[in-house]
């Protein structure tokens, strides 16, 4: 028997509908579109009733795991709680204004996107801001571009940005699009960057070093204000990849040691919901010298009125429609101001209490390869154990615990990578603890157990070969799906 | 405060098991003399009930909504059944991660399965990919693949696209070796003229990426314009602003178009200042290797029970690093399985009627201005739902601003964008304009005749 | 097909050499450090390369690798049943997996493989 509802396509009968919406009517009203632009046939496309279509998505979402059901532990990804009032607050109908409004109607949404811009300025000590970039990856390709763009204007864009082996995997990947080479750069028995071994990277063709802080260990770079001296008198620049904000919000701000780029994630930190994969935001805090190299539309204050300018002379362009994932930014300003002067500080507190505590329960049980203080997460291996990182995993989810991020990062052999954040209670850090513990002791026992598991969810382990190999990526009438 | 639920007495109880007195001797690797910053110029947090009234107050700093929209340009107001809006914001989809875990994601996983066979079908196409950030990235994303696909470095780009997908097109090839030719279109019919462009594309084009309906709100010959581009050797990408077309007019598919992308916020999402929307992006088979961005397959349990996976994720960033197909990591999949409610709930039947009544509201005010002398529909025919309308006996800023005073948003000023339409508007209508909102909209503009 | 009578590379590829062309594919090794191939991406007949290029890459669910052509030279046939069958590199490395040709241009560049018994010591020391 298959847990799975059946898909809509083999669901649908031909008439039915699941709307009602009341037409205009008109009288001598004929279709102006030539017949060979026309269409008629939707082919397959399914049709549904509308208690048909409530039940199939409901049975659907009872399948997934969320923030909402349980612990979510996902290093890096910094699955924290995602409050209620946010989602009514982005929901009020006066926020939902057309882009193209005239800006004296839309005071109040340019009002939220600076007071935002403001907070983030605060928060990290950074000159300006640009809250357009979709996601962390958009707003790390619009942050190097942003690089390359001041490079260029001082005479040379140079040619390589420096990425720690520790660096988050679109890293590479949005600084090559922005014209760059990647060089990594290999951590030091601390797993952190060595002024010492950076050094040797450095020379006139490096444009800028990315740097994750804290890295993906969890720990933070201590020599920061060193490296940061050291790239600036090469002539670069220093990036860094916040999505760790979590880690030190309200602790440090990177602007006062030596940053010059630093993209956020307002559906890490910030508290906007995942969404199954999206969507995020990514917002680019710049210093003074880059600011003129912001994206557009760039909104500035004049005469106690907003304004939006569509046009930069110095500007990278244009990186998104319209302004950003406005609703995303609605949220996350929804959440700082909840939290206010009194708890923003709390966040980082808690989080890195609670992974320190994690740390210290785990410690025993787990091979902990760099032995360096950590901050909002921490990495084992599964180095010495009867079973891998994958299985147990795997066996986490029969406890109703999604797993930490398993393998990265790639500098740790069976990576786990565990971050609790604030938003747990001690209970759940226990209940954590016990079910590692009673794993790994199943795992010397009867380690086919653990290797075959889980058992209580939905679908049992799926085979990524077979769906490779074969590639089924859409329902086709007659196929088997 | 609310969402931190460890009491003093848990921390107390910590910070002895980890053998500290003080938290701050977590955050000792951080530079002393930096840490701890005044947080002074940051707000008192605000309580539940504070914190409404003060959005609500920014929302009443806004009055479009005293208004009467007549707005388009890549954004449009449709229908959304409440329905979408009750099952989408449900935790289960709202709070998850991407599903990297698909024992515990089957939910998010079959979604994604459907939706990108949904999207299939409305263009004609092979393969969706789960979702890109909007309209104007997954333009660009589509000039990228072909490029890559054909290892060729020029892409021809339409003059007449949605003039932000072009700036956005621009800005995410201006580092890398690629080059774009723009092709002009004619102006007396809004078009790309076929033989025209057979005269600038060549061997070295890789592709060409035009819009239809195009920005100004008419349908192109897709099929022409893929036919030149295939004689040599590239690809022909369609973009498409208002997916709210696909259901109406011939399918890009069915027209030889070999990539499809655009922006399908039509489906389900509400205009929100412009986000988040949902880019797609769709193309055939052979391009799938190709493709950027997350793929769902479908593929069987331990059981032989059916199940789905993200697949081909070498093509993705966190194993290809620099290599990958595009940088791209979050998306937009929450958008993109509200489109999959939306759609599932319209179904065939409510697909068509609600496009087709976007067209013959449009019909029915560009047949009443026929009429008027102050104002000209420039192209009369083979529209969607969008049409451009040329002011004749005034400044058309000063038209916006006198129907303005009638509380009606007349259109986008397209001197924004174009130089030789400075004296038009880009009007749009929808299923949600009543009757009787287009017939003051019609004699409004009569009385400025 | 008897091993002994094939040249391998540190980098996990195996040499036959029929007079002028030589036959390539990846070791028994390698593709168990690989896990299940999924896919393959070929190189075009006709093409040519320097030794040491990247030439074709291999993919398993999580990993890419590049295979790198141990000899210079001009692409003269590729094992098309791969594309179908993947497989055939995790089932039979040495025989139904080999990937592709390649015309020698330069017989010194063979002087730089291992003769199986010298990959055998290699392989230990991993």
């Amino acid at each position: 028997m298959n847990v799975l509802p059946e898909l809509i396509f083999n669901k649908s009968k031909k008439g039915k509908t699941g709307i009602s919406f009341s037409f205009n009517s008109f009288e001598n009203n004929t279709i102006a579109v030539d017949k060979k632009n026309r269409r008629d046939d939707l082919g397959d496309f399914p049709s549904l009733s509308e208690v048909e279509t409530v039940r199939h998505y409901s049975n659907l979402a009872r399948l997934n795991h969320s923030v909402d059901h349980g612990f979510y532990p996902l290093g890096s990804c910094t699955m924290k709680y995602n409050p209620k009032i946010n989602e009514a607050v982005a929901n009020i109908e006066k926020l939902s204004a057309h882009p193209y409004s005239p800006n004296d109607l839309v005071q109040g949404n340019l009002e939220i996107i600076k007071t935002l811009e403001k907070y983030l300025m605060e928060l990290t000590g950074m000159d300006a801001y640009t809250l357009t970039p979709a996601a962390g990856a958009h707003g790390e390709f619009a942050g190097m571009m942003v690089i390359r763009k001041f490079l260029s204007s001082r005479g040379n864009p140079r040619k390589i940005v420096l990425i720690p082996d520790s660096a988050h995997g679109t890293n590479p990947a949005s600084a090559h699009f922005a014209g760059y080479e990647i060089r990594e750069i290999e951590s030091n028995k601390e797993g952190i960057i060595d002024p010492e071994i950076l050094k040797k990277h450095l020379n006139e063709d490096v444009a800028a070093l990315m740097m994750t802080n804290p890295n993906t260990l969890g720990i933070f770079e201590k020599n920061i204000k060193e490296i940061s001296d050291i790239i600036h008198e090469n002539g670069s620049l220093l990036y860094m990849d916040g999505a760790n904000m979590n880690a030190f919000m309200g602790i440090v701000r990177p602007g006062d040691l030596g940053v010059d780029v630093i993209h956020l994630n307002l559906h890490k930190t910030f508290s906007t919901p995942h969404g199954g994969g999206g969507p995020g935001s990514g917002p680019i805090g710049v210093s003074n010298e880059l600011k003129e190299f912001l994206p557009v539309p760039v909104i500035s204050e004049k005469d106690s009125m907003y304004h939006v300018n569509y046009f930069s002379k110095d500007g990278i362009g244009r990186i998104k429609n319209f302004y950003g994932n406005f609703l995303v930014l609605v949220r996350a300003l929804a959440y700082l101001k909840s939290l206010g002067h009194e708890n923003i500080r709390k966040v980082a507190e808690d989080a890195v209490l609670n992974a320190n505590y994690l740390r210290k329960k785990l410690e025993p049980l787990l091979n902990l390869p760099f032995k360096s203080k950590t901050l909002h997460e921490v990495v084992f291996s599964d180095e010495g154990l009867k079973v891998k990182t994958l299985d147990i995993a795997k066996r986490l989810l029969d406890y109703n615990i999604h797993p930490f991020t398993v393998y990265f990062p790639l500098i740790i052999h069976g990576a786990m990578m565990i971050e609790p954040t604030e938003t747990e209670s001690k209970e759940t850090l226990d209940e954590f603890i016990n079910a590692m513990k009673e794993i790994l002791k199943e795992s010397e026992e009867n380690p086919d157990f653990i290797t075959n598991s889980p058992y209580k969810t939905p679908v049992s382990r799926l085979d990524e070969v077979y769906a490779a190999r074969n590639l089924i990526l859409r329902w086709e009438k007659g196929e088997q799906n | 405060m609310r969402y931190f639920p460890l009491t003093n007495t848990d921390r107390e109880e910590m910070k002895k098991e980890i053998g500290i007195n003080d938290v701050k001797e977590l955050f000792s690797d951080i530079p002393k003399e930096k840490s701890y910053f005044s947080l002074k110029n940051f707000p008192p947090m605000l309580h539940e009930n504070e914190l409404i009234r003060d959005f609500k107050k920014y929302g009443e700093k806004n009055t479009f909504s005293n208004f009467s929209s007549f707005l388009g340009g890549g954004a449009y107001d449709h229908f959304i059944p409440e329905t979408v809006k009750y099952l989408s914001s449900r935790g289960e989809f709202l709070t998850p991660y991407t599903p990297y875990q698909p024992e515990v994601s089957q939910g998010s996983l079959q979604a994604m399965f459907e939706y990108q066979t949904m999207i299939s079908m409305l263009t004609g196409l092979d393969i969706s990919n789960s979702s890109l950030y909007d309209g104007g990235t997954a333009a660009a994303e589509g000039v990228l693949l072909a490029a890559r696909k054909t290892r060729k470095k020029r892409i021809a780009i339409a003059s007449n696209i949605h003039p932000e997908y072009l700036e956005i097109i621009k800005t995410y090839v201006q580092n890398i070796d690629i080059e774009i030719d723009i092709v002009e279109h004619d102006i007396s019919t809004g078009t790309i003229n076929p033989e025209k462009l057979d005269s600038i594309l060549t061997e070295e084009h890789g592709g060409i990426l035009f819009q239809s309906p195009n920005f100004f709100g008419v349908i192109e010959d897709s099929e022409k314009i893929s036919g030149i581009i295939h004689k040599y050797k590239g690809y022909s990408i369609q973009a498409v602003s208002e997916a709210f077309s696909l259901p109406f007019i011939s399918s890009p598919g069915s027209n030889g178009v070999d990539i499809a992308v655009g922006e399908a916020q039509s489906f389900g999402l509400p205009l929100s200042f412009g986000g988040p929307f949902l880019g797609f992006i769709v193309a055939k088979k052979e391009l799938v290797r190709q493709m950027p961005g997350r793929l769902v397959g479908q593929t069987v349990d331990s059981e032989g029970k059916r199940g789905y996976v993200l697949t081909l994720s070498t093509r993705e960033q966190h194993i290809k690093r620099e290599k990958a197909t595009s940088n791209i990591c979050s998306n937009q999949a929450w958008c993109a399985l509200r489109a999959s409610i939306y759609l599932t709930l319209l179904g065939e039947s409510g697909l068509k009627d609600i496009s087709k009544s976007n067209h013959l509201n449009t019909t029915y005010f560009v047949n009443k201005v026929s009429d008027f002398s102050n104002v000209e529909v420039k192209y009369k025919r083979n529209f969607f739902n969008e049409i451009v309308l040329e002011i004749k006996n005034m400044d058309s800023e000063l038209f916006l601003s006198e129907l303005k005073k009638k509380n009606i948003l007349a259109g986008i000023p397209l001197k924004w964008f174009f130089e030789e339409y400075k004296n038009s508007i880009l009007v749009n209508f929808t299923e949600l304009h009543t009757r009787e909102q287009i017939d003051n909209f019609i004699k409004s503009v009569g009385e400025l005749q | 097909m008897d091993q002994k009578n094939l040249k391998f590379t540190n980098d996990h590829e195996w040499i036959r050499v029929d007079g002028t062309v030589a036959t390539i594919g990846v070791s028994d090794y390698a593709q168990k450090e690989l896990g299940d191939v999924v896919y393959i991406e070929l190189p075009q007949v006709g093409d040519t390369f320097s030794k040491g290029d990247a030439c074709s890459n291999i993919e398993s669910v999580k990993a890419v690798n590049d295979i790198y052509t141990p000899l210079s030279g001009e692409i003269t046939e590729v094992n098309e049943s791969l594309e179908d069958k993947p497989e055939s590199i995790n089932q039979s490395p040495y025989e139904d997996g080999w990937i592709f040709k390649i015309r020698i241009d330069n017989s010194e560049e063979l002087d730089d493989l291992m003769s199986s018994d010298k990959y055998e010591e290699y392989l230990k020391g991993i």
